[in-house]
């Protein structure tokens, strides 16, 4: 029962901690662009004002268009549950392995480019067909990917993953340094940074996910920034916890969960710092020039699966 | 009841509905009230029979004697049987509940309805006889009136030039696969001396006449069930049937093709050699890549779903390859997670891909529309078609917690246990095999993100689509009844598995007991620790995630105030949208096609009609892209030239001369006597 308590405390500091770290990556930015730096607690006013807003939907709105935000924010939260974040003995990561985690972005992926087309505007389509394009070029690098992982470490499932590298100790892979790079390329692509997608933009020629939600307002439109507040969080915490398990708690007592948080907390802000370096000195790409990223994507992660399979194996 | 009065009763009753369709040129209310009926209680009796067989494990021979005194009917109903009898059982009985309205469309046609209802009859008999045949005499009769009365249903409207065009390739393919498992039968049944499946089951046969007896089997088989390049009469011919006849080709048939393969190496052949795995796992990998592909070039609708039925066919049999490749290496708890994801696949390909062509049939009928840029909007218009065609939408997509996902989840499980084999070769061959399932489950979710963001969402493009309005009761009853069944088979897998280890068992005396061992709750394929699933608490998982963010919006909302208003779409300030300004399909699917440009032959053409005195100011353009399969450039030509070139040269001894004739028939007699003595 303890298991389970923690399991939902987790799920529910994910959800809390998303927007902060957002607020992060772009203090970051700022601080880098000479800017100045909103408060780290902009996204959460940000959320609240959103919330409070009144709905305008459209005529042509269907129940799709209507529905769709609480299926993203769901499937998210469902996906963040799975996810051990503090405490590497989490009782949901055996109700979902990595697989479905991935079938939780692409049920949210799917329903989010249904409800670009739902109003039918150009723009709409025109961000959905980009979107299922990238994201059909990035599902599979992020699969394979996370097959790496899972036959170096004999398991889908995301706790017994971290298990054994945490066992294994400071072993350099080929595999697994391929698996990283690959995943940090879909994890830009699939959370829409720079440079494939810009968040901060709604010029035309180049947006993707806002283009799907540009008819989105007040409490639909919080849930989805919420939910790719989150999304984004999830990668990280992904990317920090797979390839770089120390500190995380293997036992559920209060000081090592403490301790568990702090180191968490202190990797997420190194690759806040990371991706906020990233975005800041590469330019977003030509859309017809992302299919190379993501091929690149695929490639690294075939080449580490291979890897693993020829050198590592046997 | 006994297992051969249920049998016969099985076997009859959609027979009596074939007949009872002559009544229907007199009363074509009959249809309504006698043929579909009988053709539904046929359906049950199915699954009923199926449904036994398979839970209870029995397997029963029974003998017919109907035709000549020495050549017996065999029949055997064993688990394999009951499970395709079962899921022929299914998809019937939905179509059963879905043509009574459907066909009120030919009611007034140029053809008389009693034909159709005839050779459906025809067509379920022998589909339910060949699962449940047990010698080649008899398979082959169930194959060929299957593949006739099919053929009669392709061509029902035969006024379009279309359809009988499709109606021959497909006629020509057909009996060029029956031909090939003939001949597979054959080397079976010499080396087994007797066409009783029993004598072939026992046949001594050596690796090369193995070897020989599967190509032809994958051939034959592999043509019906459409794997690449084999697959070309599939996208012609399910599109100009009548939409509840493309359900049962494309949901049923195609089973009935992987059926026989399965019975033919699994239970025939019975030892599996592991390199027959890796052929197939290729071919299987292009197959399912190559569907999509086309799929997702396609606006027709049906046609598209047909190309979606090549690139599932390609799923199951990379299920079926991975199966081979483990038994073959002696890893025969493996194998079976292959085989057992193979046949959940069959089972939810059948449910979704019958639900998906029986809403492009309520379209079709009450929109007049079979292109996809022409329609728009039909949600609103058709709610319960929408509701249900979005099921099917999500279910082919591999999404959970729906059905398709949990099959192509126990497939990638199977390609992950790859680091137990010891050869190289095989353990690089296939994580790519992996890699292109996951591309094509990834497309496929672009390809039905379009079909049903173009057909029912959005603005209605034409009149017509605009004018739609819900199908008939019967219609969304029966659509209603396989997406109910996609999302139980989605949620409660476990139990899906605990009926095919009957299957497996009886096949290969292995089953997949690690699955199940922890509850129904979890479905864990080879142990609890390397993956596990649970699909029911997934559904629960997803509903108190709803709720949960229900919850946030309760605690932040607004207090008094509307907390909805309708205004118009946002316009950039030009003024009204028109339907006609929204993305069209092909526009959809431009950066794809940009991608993988090498994957098709694009034809693409324009017209521009400029205004008269402004030279460079169009009036009026058109646009229309055309993908042709390069299968038919590179594989059906070719062969088509080099029998036009062997039939010139056979023609020169066609002298027209009787004499000569004459002659040919002397020295033909004179060698077959010379071989008799």
């Amino acid at each position: 029962m303890n298991d389970w308590l923690l399991a939902l405390i987790e799920m529910a500091l994910f959800v809390a901690l998303a927007p902060l770290f957002s607020a992060w990556v772009k203090r970051v930015k700022c601080w880098l662009q000479n800017r100045r730096a909103p408060s780290l607690l902009q996204p959460y006013r940000d959320l609240r004002r959103l919330f409070a807003k009144q709905v305008v939907l459209s005529h042509n709105a269907s129940p799709v268009f209507r529905a769709t935000p609480y299926i993203i924010a769901g499937a998210t939260l469902l996906a963040a549950a799975v996810v051990p974040f503090i405490s590497v003995n989490l009782p949901t990561a055996a109700i979902a392995d990595v697989i479905v985690l991935a079938g939780f972005f692409a049920l949210a992926r799917f329903f989010q480019a249904l409800a670009g087309m739902d109003v039918g505007t150009a723009f709409g389509g025109m961000g959905s067909s980009r979107e299922m394009t990238i994201s059909a070029l990035a599902e599979p690098a992020m699969l394979m990917a996370v097959f790496t992982l899972a036959m170096v470490a004999h398991s889908t499932n995301l706790s017994t993953v971290i298990d054994y590298l945490l066992a294994q100790g400071l072993v350099l892979r080929p595999s697994l340094l391929f698996a990283l790079l690959s995943l940090l390329l879909v994890g830009i692509a699939e959370t829409g940074r720079i440079p494939v997608d810009n968040p901060a933009t709604h010029l035309e020629l180049t947006m993707i996910h806002e283009a799907m939600i540009l008819e989105y307002s007040g409490r639909h439109l919080a849930l989805i920034e919420w939910a790719v507040q989150l999304k984004l969080l999830i990668y990280g915490v992904l990317i920090v916890n797979i390839f770089f398990p120390w500190g995380i708690a293997t036992h559920n007592s209060l000081h090592a969960l403490a301790v568990a948080a702090g180191v968490v907390f202190f990797k997420l802000m190194v690759l806040g710092v990371l991706l906020a370096v990233g975005e800041t000195v590469l330019a977003k790409m030509r859309l017809f020039r992302v299919p190379a990223f993501l091929v690149l994507a695929l490639t690294l992660a075939l080449i580490g699966l291979l890897s693993h399979i020829i050198l590592e194996v046997g | 009841m006994s297992t051969s009065f249920l049998l016969t009763t099985v076997l009859v009753l959609p027979l009596l509905s074939a007949v009872a369709s002559f009544t229907t040129d007199r009363q074509p209310a009959l249809m309504r009230w006698l043929v579909f009926p009988l053709l539904g209680l046929s359906g049950l009796a199915a699954v009923w029979l199926g449904g036994q067989t398979l839970l209870q494990s029995t397997t029963e021979t029974l003998i017919y004697s109907p035709g000549l005194p020495w050549l017996h009917w065999h029949f055997r109903l064993d688990p394999l049987a009951g499970f395709f009898l079962a899921l022929i059982g299914i998809v019937t009985t939905a179509v059963s509940l879905f043509g009574p309205g459907y066909v009120r469309e030919f009611e007034h046609g140029k053809q008389p309805l009693s034909v159709l209802g005839f050779f459906t009859g025809l067509f379920v008999t022998g589909m339910l006889m060949v699962v449940v045949a047990a010698d080649a005499f008899s398979f082959m009769v169930a194959w060929e009136l299957m593949s006739l009365t099919s053929y009669f249903l392709v061509v029902y409207q035969h006024q379009n030039a279309a359809n009988r065009r499709a109606g021959f390739l497909y006629l020509l393919m057909a009996e060029v696969g029956a031909l090939s498992i003939m001949l597979s039968f054959g080397v079976l049944a010499g080396f087994g001396d007797g066409f009783s499946f029993e004598a072939m089951r026992a046949a001594p046969l050596s690796l090369t006449w193995a070897s020989i007896a599967f190509a032809l089997g994958v051939f034959g088989f592999g043509m019906k069930a459409g794997l690449v390049p084999l697959h070309a009469w599939l996208p012609e011919a399910h599109p100009v049937a009548p939409s509840h006849v493309s359900a049962l080709m494309s949901g049923v048939m195609l089973k009935v093709a992987v059926y026989g393969f399965i019975r033919l190496s699994f239970d025939l052949i019975g030892d599996v050699h592991w390199a027959w795995g890796v052929a197939l796992l290729i071919i299987a990998s292009i197959t399912a890549l190559f569907g999509v592909l086309y799929a997702l070039m396609q606006h027709d609708l049906k046609r598209l779903l047909a190309y979606h039925s090549v690139e599932n066919i390609g799923i199951i049999f990379i299920g079926l390859g991975l199966s081979m490749i483990f038994y073959g290496t002696g890893y025969p708890l493996l194998g079976t997670l292959g085989l057992v994801a193979a046949l959940y696949h069959t089972l939810n390909h059948a449910l979704f891909k019958s639900l998906l062509f029986l809403g492009a049939g309520a379209v079709l009928q009450r929109s007049h529309e079979r292109d996809l840029e022409r329609m728009g909007g039909l949600l609103k218009r058709m709610p319960w078609t929408g509701l249900f065609f979005l099921i099917g939408c999500i279910s082919i997509s591999a999404l959970p917690p729906f059905n398709g996902f949990v099959s192509e989840w126990l497939t990638f499980q199977t390609a992950l246990q790859v680091p137990n084999l010891s050869s190289g070769v095989l353990r690089a061959v296939i994580p790519i095999a992996a890699a292109t399932l996951a591309l094509t489950g990834a497309l496929a979710a672009a390809c039905f993100v379009k079909v049903y963001g173009i057909a029912f969402l959005g603005q209605a493009r034409t009149r017509r689509v605009r004018r739609s309005s819900e199908a008939s009761r019967g219609m969304v009853l029966a659509q209603a009844l396989l997406a109910v069944l996609c999302l139980l088979f989605g949620i409660f897998p476990t139990a899906v598995v605990n009926a095919l280890n009957h299957v497996t068992q009886s096949l290969t005396g292995q089953t997949l007991s690690t699955a199940t061992a922890h509850g129904w709750l979890w479905l864990t394929p080879v142990s609890a620790d390397a993956a596990s699933y649970s699909a029911p608490l997934v559904f629960v998982g997803m509903l108190l995630a709803l709720l949960a963010w229900a919850l946030v919006f309760y605690v932040l909302r607004p207090a008094g105030r509307a907390q909805t208003r309708r205004g118009d779409t946002w316009d950039c300030g030009f003024g009204p949208l028109s339907p006609r300004m929204q993305y069209t399909s092909t526009a959809f699917t431009m950066p794809i096609r940009q991608i993988f440009a090498p994957a098709w032959r694009i034809h693409e053409e324009q017209e521009r009609e400029m205004q008269p005195g402004l030279p460079l100011e169009p009036a009026q353009i058109r646009y229309q892209v055309h993908a042709e399969d390069i299968t038919w450039k590179w594989f059906y030509l070719p062969i088509v030239q080099l029998l036009h070139a062997t039939t010139r040269r056979v023609s020169r001894i066609q002298t027209g001369n009787l004499r000569h004739y004459l002659a040919y028939s002397f020295v033909t007699l004179l060698l077959l006597l010379w071989l008799i003595t």
